[in-house]
């Protein structure tokens, strides 16, 4: 029998703000434990929470970005419950009614198909502390308590871990985008819970779901979804039924492990928040925000396309980023040839970066001068080999390409005299290898340019040389 | 998530309404307090007799809304300050007694 399954995904995103959702403390990630914290953030008794406008902005921009009814009037909740990280025994969330509702998000499948996953709703609430565990007790650090969330939630539209991946990674590119958080994994920006179920292919109804907590790799998603479908596919097919649970995904396993079952449902007794008003949304307020909004991914691929004649593929790896579609755009805009710089940010600029676990943000290099360095090896004024040379100079401490060039003797000699002088000196030098040459041995003559590249210090134009040894030989 | 309970039973589980606050209770006290709880609960219900079709319902009292502040940040507490209340501290952090996951 064949299965289906059904994943569904809840989405933590930090925002970026500068200070937390109701209290003035910073977001700063790394501080040394409870140096961020106050009376609001460490849930001392009467102390009141104050909303922070960036926060809400940034929820209902993210709701544009992904499609979603905003809603015209939205309140805050309180979710009880006990846990040592929350100090004030309740999270201040959204219940019924969140700032954004519906909206979907067009995933491309590893095949290249589109697949839109729809979205149930987006609300916001705060981060509870961080807990580490010492032998005997824990311990516990409020710097992260109050940190803006967004929680994104999905309808169980994903058919495999693939497609949840590709979710994952289309959520990040749009919220990076529109600047909405900075979605660093390491410092735990974006965090997931993932609820998954399977079903006899052509069954109507959804199979029991468990839920795998607290994910912060989108690697983790993918591996443990592999299992954990796999492991609900043999459960059945064994003619087992599957326990709603909450589920662990051990990492270095490869396996994913019922957590400790609860005794009875969550029973979070929601109220609305009485220190916190309501959030009411006029459509100029929405409109205006709207018009902040930058492209989105999608449609920067498409214009930069159309505008640059790139091709497709090289369009998708540099709009990724918003910051890397920047420095193309300004680099092909300084330059001569927009396919030249695509080639030479995809290849050797984010080869590079990558290489030493720099973002393009931090790159010496501007984008007026890798327009210099190409248009050198356009107008031939050096060749391929010395631009690279060039590159790794200008990468390690700036500098105009041309001042380089010119301050080291790098330019590429094109004077047909001069290198006829060092055409016959090879000749002269080689006469076994002429010989090969003139007896049809095409690969000689390689070995011949490369000795006149040797005598030139490889400043000879390549092709130059190559036309000066056929007519010689002929 | 769950559905917020509206259940119409007079009767209240004093002892899963003290397990939900973590308050240990004795028999005793919960003879005690299961009549002072429905007394109380009872005279809140006195409500569900008003009229309030064609109301729309509201989670605040007062006709308030968008009280927001500006995202800047402001001096919190000194480390020494936030930890001279904690029973137990090591390495900067609160100590609590081991959590089991
Ligand atoms: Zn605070």
């Amino acid at each position: 029998m064949n299965y289906e399954a059904n994943i569904g995904l809840e989405v933590h995103v930090q925002l970026k703000t500068k200070s937390k959702i109701f209290c003035g403390c910073p977001t700063i990630f790394g501080a040394p434990p409870n140096t961020h914290v106050c009376p609001v953030c460490l849930g001392y008794p009467g102390a009141m929470p104050a909303m922070n406008a960036a926060a809400v902005r940034l929820t209902v921009l993210s709701g544009l970005m992904l499609g979603c009814r905003i809603n015209p009037y939205s309140k805050m909740d309180r979710k009880n419950y006990y846990y040592p990280d929350m100090p004030k025994n309740y999270q201040i969330s959204q219940y019924d009614q969140p700032l954004c509702l519906g909206g979907g998000l067009e995933i491309t499948r590893p095949d290249g198909s589109k697949k839109m996953i729809r979205l149930t709703r987006i609300h916001i609430e705060e981060d509870v502390g961080k807990n580490m565990h010492f032998a005997s007790s824990s311990g516990i650090d409020f710097n992260r308590a109050g940190t803006p969330l967004m929680e994104i939630v999905t309808e169980p539209d994903m058919a495999n871990a693939d497609e949840a991946l590709a979710f994952l990674e289309g959520l990040k590119e749009i919220l990076r985008y529109g600047g909405i958080s900075a979605c660093n994994l390491e410092e735990g920006n974006l965090r997931c819970d993932v609820n998954s179920s399977v079903r006899p292919a052509g069954q109507a109804a959804l199979g029991t779901k468990t839920e795998l907590k607290n994910m912060n790799t989108f690697k983790g998603v993918h591996g443990a979804l592999l299992h954990e479908l796999a492991r609900q596919i043999a459960e059945v097919q064994q003619g087992r039924r599957i326990r709603q649970e909450t589920r662990r995904w051990d990492d270095a396993a490869g396996i994913t492990l019922a957590m400790r079952s609860k005794e009875e449902a969550h029973d979070y007794r929601y109220f609305p928040e009485p220190d916190l008003l309501p959030i009411v949304l006029s459509q100029a307020q929405i409109d205006d925000w709207a018009k902040t909004l930058p492209e989105l991914p999608e449609q920067r691929r498409a214009r930069m396309i159309r505008d640059y004649g790139i091709p497709e593929y090289d369009a998708g790896v540099l709009a990724a980023d918003r910051a890397v579609a920047d420095y193309f755009e300004a680099t092909a805009k300084h330059g001569k040839s927009a396919k030249a710089a695509s080639n030479w940010i995809m290849t050797t600029v984010l080869a590079k970066l990558a290489g030493q676990h720099l973002t393009i943000g931090e790159v010496q290099i501007t984008p007026a001068q890798l327009a210099g360095l190409i248009n050198l090896v356009e107008a031939k004024t050096i060749n391929m080999p010395t631009a690279k040379e060039v590159f790794e100079l200008m990468f390690a401490q700036g500098g105009d390409a041309a001042e380089i060039v010119k301050a080291r003797g790098l330019a590429q000699v094109s004077d047909a005299g001069a290198i006829e002088k060092l055409v016959d000196d090879a000749i002269a030098a080689n006469p076994k290898v002429v010989a090969d040459f003139k007896g049809g041995k095409e690969a000689s003559l390689k070995f011949l340019v490369g000795q006149v590249m040797k005598l030139s210090q490889g400043k000879a134009n390549p092709g130059l040389v190559n036309d000066l040894l056929r007519r010689k030989l002929a | 998530m769950t559905t917020p309970e509206h259940s119409a039973s007079a009767k209240i589980d004093v002892r899963y309404v003290a397990h939900l606050a973590r308050m240990h209770l004795s028999d005793d006290e919960v003879a005690r307090l299961q009549p002072q709880l429905e007394q109380i609960v009872g005279y809140v219900r006195q409500l569900n007799e008003l009229d309030v079709a064609g109301l729309e319902p509201t989670a605040h009292a007062i006709p308030a809304q968008n009280v927001f502040r500006a995202d800047e940040i402001r001096p919190g507490l000194d480390h020494a300050v936030a930890m001279a209340n904690a029973p137990q501290a090591r390495e900067g952090q609160f100590i609590v007694p081991k959590i089991i996951e």
